[in-house]
C-alpha cells in the first residue's frame, strides 16, 4: 500500500475510533448486564417465575383483564397489552394521556387465567431500566438516540479504516501473531490486531443494527404517516372515539385472519402504532425469525370490523430484525454467554486501541511503522 | 505469502453464518451458532497459548 493511502486510512481509523470509543466503552459495559436481563430479573425475583398454563387452559376475559388493570390506576387510560409468550402472564401498560411516552407509563402485570396481579416492578424503574436507557439514550430522548447511533456508524468505519491497516500490518506475519515478549506496545498492538480481527463480522453487525435500533422512533413514525395514514383517511375528520369495542373480539379476530400465528401484543387507538381509530394487534409467528416479523391486524376500535392486514414496509423489517441480531437473544443462554465473551473481547480492543494512542508518536512515525511491517518484522 | 486478508474474510463470513443460523430456527440451528462463535473464541485463545513470549 503506497505511503499516502496508509496515512489517509490512518488518520480515519485514529479519529473515528477516538471519537467513539469513550461511547463505545460505555456502551460494552452497559450492554454486558443487558444481555443477561431477562437471566438477573429472574434471579432478582423482578421478573415472577409461574409454571406454564396447562393446555387448554381457559384464559380470562381480556377487556376484563383491562379493567383489573384500570382499577390499579384509576383515571388512566389503557395504552398497549401484551403476553408473556413463555409464561401465563400479560402486561397491560397504562398512562394518563393515550400519547404517555415510556418512561411515564404504569404497567399491570396480570396472570391470563385467574386475572390476578402478579406482583413485579415497573418496567421503567429498577438498575436493569438505569442501564438501558444509559445504553440506548443516555436519557435524553430522541437527541441521545441520534447521537449514540452517529457513535455507532463511527465504529463501523473505525472497523473498516482498521481492516484495512491490518492488511499492512500482518503481511509479513502468520495470522494470529501476538508477539508479548518484546516492547509492551507491540504486545497490545498484536492484541489489538488479533481481537480485532477474530470480532470483526461479530462487531460490524452489532454496529450496524444497534446504530439501526436507534432510528427505530423516526421510522416508526415514518410508518406511522405514510402506511398507516391510507386507513387514518377514511376516517378524516372524526374524533378519536371514546367508546371503544371489546378488546377480546379484536384479538379473536386476528387471531381468525392470521390462524397460523399468535398476538403479541395490542395497542390501543392513539398510541402511535395503529392510527386514531384502530386497535392494532400484533401477530408474531412462533419461529425466532417469523416471532420479530409482526404482522399488524387493525381492528376498528369503534365496530370491531377488521379493516386491514397491511404488510410491514421493508424499513420496519430491517428494523426488526435488527433488534435481535444486536441483543443476541435468540440463540437460548449459550449463545447470551458467546455474546458477552465478544463484548468483553471488543472492550479489550478498545482498552487497546486507547493505550495504543496514548503511546502514540506522530502520525508520520504511525505511517513509517505500517510501511516498515510490509517488508520486514517489526521490532 | 497469501492475503493477509484470507482469514478476515473466513472470519467475518463465519460470523455471518453464526449470526443468521440461531435466526432461522431452534435446537440444531442455535447449536451451529454455538459452534461457530465458541470456534471464533478459540482462535483467539489458540493465538494466546501460542503467544512468542521472545
Amino acid at each position: 500500500m503506497q505511503r499516502s493511502a496508509i496515512k489517509t486510512w490512518f488518520v480515519i481509523h485514529k479519529w473515528t475510533s477516538l471519537v467513539c470509543t469513550l461511547f463505545l466503552l460505555l456502551l460494552c459495559l452497559t450492554g454486558l448486564p443487558l444481555i443477561f436481563g431477562h437471566e438477573i430479573e429472574h434471579l432478582s425475583g423482578a421478573e415472577p417465575e409461574l409454571a406454564p398454563a396447562p393446555a387448554g387452559a381457559p384464559l380470562r376475559d381480556l377487556d376484563e383483564q383491562v379493567r383489573t388493570a384500570l382499577k390499579r390506576y384509576p383515571g388512566n387510560v389503557p395504552l398497549f397489552v401484551g403476553w408473556d409468550p413463555e409464561a401465563p402472564t400479560m402486561y397491560v401498560n397504562t398512562g394518563a394521556r393515550v400519547d404517555t411516552p415510556p418512561p411515564a407509563m404504569q404497567t399491570v402485570l396480570l396472570n391470563t387465567l385467574t386475572g390476578e396481579q402478579v406482583p413485579a416492578p415497573q418496567f421503567n424503574e429498577g438498575v436493569m431500566y438505569f442501564l438501558l436507557r444509559l445504553h440506548t439514550d443516555l436519557f435524553l430522548g430522541l437527541p441521545g438516540l441520534l447521537f449514540m447511533g452517529a457513535m455507532g456508524l463511527l465504529f463501523v468505519a473505525a472497523l473498516v479504516s482498521g481492516l484495512v491497516l491490518y492488511g499492512p500490518f500482518m503481511r509479513k506475519q502468520r495470522f494470529g501473531t501476538l508477539r508479548t515478549g518484546r516492547s509492551r506496545r507491540l504486545a497490545w498492538l498484536d492484541l489489538h490486531n488479533v481481537l480485532g480481527v477474530v470480532t470483526l463480522g461479530w462487531a460490524l453487525v452489532v454496529g450496524l443494527t444497534g446504530a439501526i435500533n436507534t432510528l427505530a422512533k423516526p421510522l416508526e413514525q415514518a410508518w406511522q404517516s405514510e402506511q398507516l395514514g391510507e386507513f387514518a383517511a377514511a376516517y378524516a375528520g372524526q374524533p378519536r372515539p371514546t367508546r371503544l369495542s371489546s378488546l377480546q373480539d379484536a384479538v379473536a379476530t386476528a387471531r381468525a385472519a392470521e390462524p397460523d400465528m399468535r398476538p403479541a401484543f395490542v395497542s390501543f387507538p392513539g398510541t402511535g402504532y395503529s392510527g386514531d381509530h384502530h386497535y392494532g394487534v400484533f401477530m408474531q409467528g412462533n419461529t425466532p425469525l417469523t416471532e420479530r416479523m409482526y404482522r399488524p391486524v387493525l381492528i376498528d376500535a369503534q365496530t370491531g370490523a377488521l379493516t386491514a392486514r397491511p404488510q410491514l414496509p421493508t424499513y420496519m423489517t430491517v428494523l426488526l430484525l435488527s433488534q435481535p441480531l444486536h441483543f443476541g437473544d435468540y440463540g437460548s443462554l449459550p449463545l447470551k454467554i458467546l455474546w458477552a465473551l465478544l463484548d468483553i473481547m471488543t472492550i479489550i480492543v478498545l482498552v487497546s486501541g486507547l493505550y495504543l494512542w496514548f503511546k502514540r508518536g506522530s502520525t508520520a512515525t504511525r505511517v513509517a511503522e505500517i510501511e516498515r511491517a510490509q517488508t520486514q518484522e517489526l521490532a | 505469502m497469501k492475503s493477509p486478508f484470507v482469514a478476515p474474510a473466513w472470519i467475518a463470513l463465519a460470523s455471518l453464518v453464526g449470526l443468521v443460523s440461531a435466526l432461522l430456527g431452534d435446537g440444531p440451528y442455535d447449536v451451529v451458532s454455538w459452534v461457530v462463535f465458541s470456534g471464533l473464541i478459540a482462535v483467539f485463545v489458540r493465538a494466546w497459548i501460542r503467544r512468542d513470549r521472545r
